[in-house]
């Protein structure tokens, strides 16, 4: 048993497919070539575009335009929005995934759709309908003008349509791994005296941490990227309500070329990051998966 | 502990998963629930357990007298062993058995030293001590099973309950398990419920056996009881092969395909239809008719591989039989394929449809 899992292991790292697929050396090699070639133009060299211009006039040039006070408020905007749309999504994906997986109710399907709505929709539509629904014109306008709480072009709105637009990340991940797993080992841990709150933090928790650590990894990526749902909301106020995607393009039409392609290289070590904790989360994720699907078919003897 | 489960109903939708269904256990009993798939009596089972609950105002629980309908599964203190184990695949076997006694409320819990040592005796109990460091994905089926029930037993239950504990597993496997779960049983003497779709495991562990179908309590007796006096055809026929003739009763007779006996049960002039089960090792090959009531079939197939003899004949009216001799009786017959023989029935259980005639 041990071995077979050790061998199925090493056999998934080594990608080996099974020998029956046999197209000629040429076939494999071209589409080999052709994959290589397309992500080299369109995905490394614009990457290597955006260092070569970011030290384009040299180290110093380089970290005085991001030290400059508008790019750190920028910056510091981004961080703050990631910090609460990452927390908010995962306490909101977890308990989705809880309760669309462990239990029966109305409106079940309906919701597991919805859930998926911020991914159908443009995220400038996202964008718009908060200023329809919180801007000056909008329902809530007034009210919110009369009792002094501003959303749009302020950074609660900021923070909502990042929360709207990221919201299904966390709760993807989760479901479909909360339902291969099944409610038994929660049953399990009832019947053993468990209350409620040990059985989601003893059992539950673990059993899907790294399914949720992919998905706050996805999350946490698109939070800081967002552009167009707030683009709409913010207002480009400088300093302000401006997030490193939108400062990005503020710099780019004023020409500041450095400046603009000096924060771009944050954004994209961000995601280099992101793309390295992914791999290493989705490798541990599959795993979970994978001994969940075991255990449903009660395989090894 | 006594267990009693009494007038419990339980809809699932518009489908009645039970209905009016009463079950009492003596303390210290092994019962098991039989039944085939969708009888019920793993939703009895949870019901007791309180995993789930009988629709409202619709039975009671009680476990050693106390009403516990309303209690949640928590505070009924049962030890409950899933099908599929239901191990907490990220800790280790040592983890799993203690997780009952360290999410004990701090006042009640024990010390690391005394959980320590609890964990090493239930690992010496299921006989599995040189695994407590593995996790259960590393685990055999047969072991894992046998941690789940040293998990379930580490918090001291007060019944056990036992959901299709080796339907998951091979049939070598779950012969070894049956018996080690006998001895067990004998030795801790905790009242016990098992549910199983295989009446050869119920019939062998269990003190007593209660059938299930549709919802529907059919029977409870030992199992000496419920096989020699089968309360109605199901039962009858969920308990092994049997040989189905179909027929009516008139007049202190029953004339069953083939055969006609004496029927005492109903002297009535009146014919209702009814049917005769008979289990293949009731039924007796001679060559020649010896005065008593049978019929005459021919030999179609002979398996003689197996503890018994196994015969397919066909009657002289079509329909087909099975009987099963001994290996002596089956050479002293000296039968082969084609032969025509006379059939003998030694015992014939009667059913009657009641409510006719």
């Amino acid at each position: 048993m041990a071995q077979r899992t050790l061998r199925r292991k090493i056999e998934r790292f080594l990608w080996r497919k099974p020998r029956a697929i046999t197209e000629p050396l040429v076939v494999r090699w071209t589409a080999i070539a052709i994959t290589f070639t397309f992500i080299g133009l369109f995905l490394v060299l614009p990457l290597a575009a955006i260092f070569t211009q970011a030290l384009a006039s040299g180290l110093t040039a380089y970290f005085r335009s991001l030290w400059d006070t508008d790019t750190l408020s920028a910056i510091r905007l981004t961080l703050i929005t990631a910090a609460v749309a990452v927390p908010v999504n995962l306490v909101f994906g977890v308990a989705a995934s809880w309760a669309i997986a462990k239990f029966e109710f109305l409106g079940k399907s309906v919701l597991t759709t919805l859930i998926d709505l911020p991914f159908a929709v443009s995220p400038v539509i996202s964008g718009t309908i908060y200023v329809l629904f919180f801007g000056l014109h909008g329902y809530l306008g007034p009210w919110l003008k009369a009792h002094n709480i501003e959303i749009v072009f302020a950074v609660p709105g900021i923070v909502l349509a990042t929360v709207f637009v990221t919201f299904p990340f966390v709760a993807r991940e989760l479901i479909p791994l909360m339902q291969a797993q099944g409610t038994e080992e929660e049953e399990a841990a009832l019947t053993l005296g468990a209350g409620g709150w040990q059985t989601f933090a003893r059992v539950t928790l673990p059993n899907i941490k790294w399914g949720l650590i992919y998905g706050v990894i996805l999350c946490n990526a698109r939070a800081m990227g967002e552009f167009g749902a707030v683009s709409v909301i913010s207002g480009h106020i400088r300093g302000l309500t401006n997030t490193m995607p939108l400062h990005v393009e503020i710099l780019y039409n004023e020409y500041n070329f450095v400046g603009a392609f000096a924060v771009a290289s944050l954004l994209t070590v961000v995601a280099m990051i992101t793309l390295v904790l992914k791999s290493f989360a989705e490798w541990k994720f599959k795993e979970e998966s994978v001994q969940a699907a075991e255990e449903v078919e009660g395989l090894p003897q | 502990m006594s267990i009693e489960a009494l007038g419990i109903s339980k809809h699932f939708g518009a489908f009645a998963a039970l209905k009016d269904v009463s079950l009492r256990v003596e303390t210290g009993e092994l019962v098991a629930l039989l039944g085939p798939s969708g009888s019920g009596k793993t939703t009895l089972l949870r019901i007791i357990s309180g995993l789930e609950k009988a629709d409202a105002g619709a039975g009671m629980v009680r476990l050693h007298g106390e009403d516990v309908t309303t209690k949640g599964v928590g505070y009924r203190r049962v030890g409950f062993v899933f099908q599929h184990y239901a191990l907490f695949r990220h800790m280790t076997v040592f983890e799993n058995i203690a997780f009952g006694l360290r999410v004990k409320r701090r006042s009640q819990r024990a010390s690391r030293q005394q959980i320590r040592e609890k964990v090493e005796q239930l690992l010496r109990l299921v006989q599995l001590e040189w695994l407590a460091g593995r996790y259960p994905a590393q685990l055999s089926g047969g072991q894992r099973q046998r941690i789940a029930l040293a998990r379930a037993l580490a918090i001291e239950p007060q019944v056990l309950l036992l959901d299709e504990p080796f339907g998951a597993l091979d049939a070598k496997t779950r012969q070894e398990l049956r018996r080690w779960l006998r001895r067990l049983h004998a030795e801790l003497h905790v009242t016990s419920v098992l549910v199983t779709h295989d009446q050869e495991e119920a019939l062998e562990v269990a003190d007593r056996v209660a059938i299930m179908n549709a919802g529907r309590m059919e029977q409870f007796g030992t199992p000496a009881e419920v096989f020699h006096h089968p309360a109605n055809e199901f039962v009858m026929n969920f308990l092994g092969h049997v040989n189905v003739f179909h027929g009516r009763v008139e007049g202190g007779r029953a004339i069953l395909g083939p055969m006609e006996i004496d029927y005492s049960g109903r002297p009535h002039a009146t014919t209702v239809p009814a049917r005769g089960l008979v289990r293949p090792y009731d039924l007796e090959i001679e060559h020649h008719p010896n005065g008593k009531p049978g019929f005459a079939a021919t030999v179609c197939h002979i398996n003689s591989a197996g503890p018994r003899v196994k015969i397919d004949l066909t009657a002289e009216s079509g329909e087909a039989v099975h009987v099963e001799l001994a290996h002596e009786r089956f050479r002293a017959l000296a039968l082969e394929a084609g032969q025509q023989v006379f059939v003998v029935p030694r015992e014939v259980n009667v059913f009657v449809d009641e409510g006719q005639g």
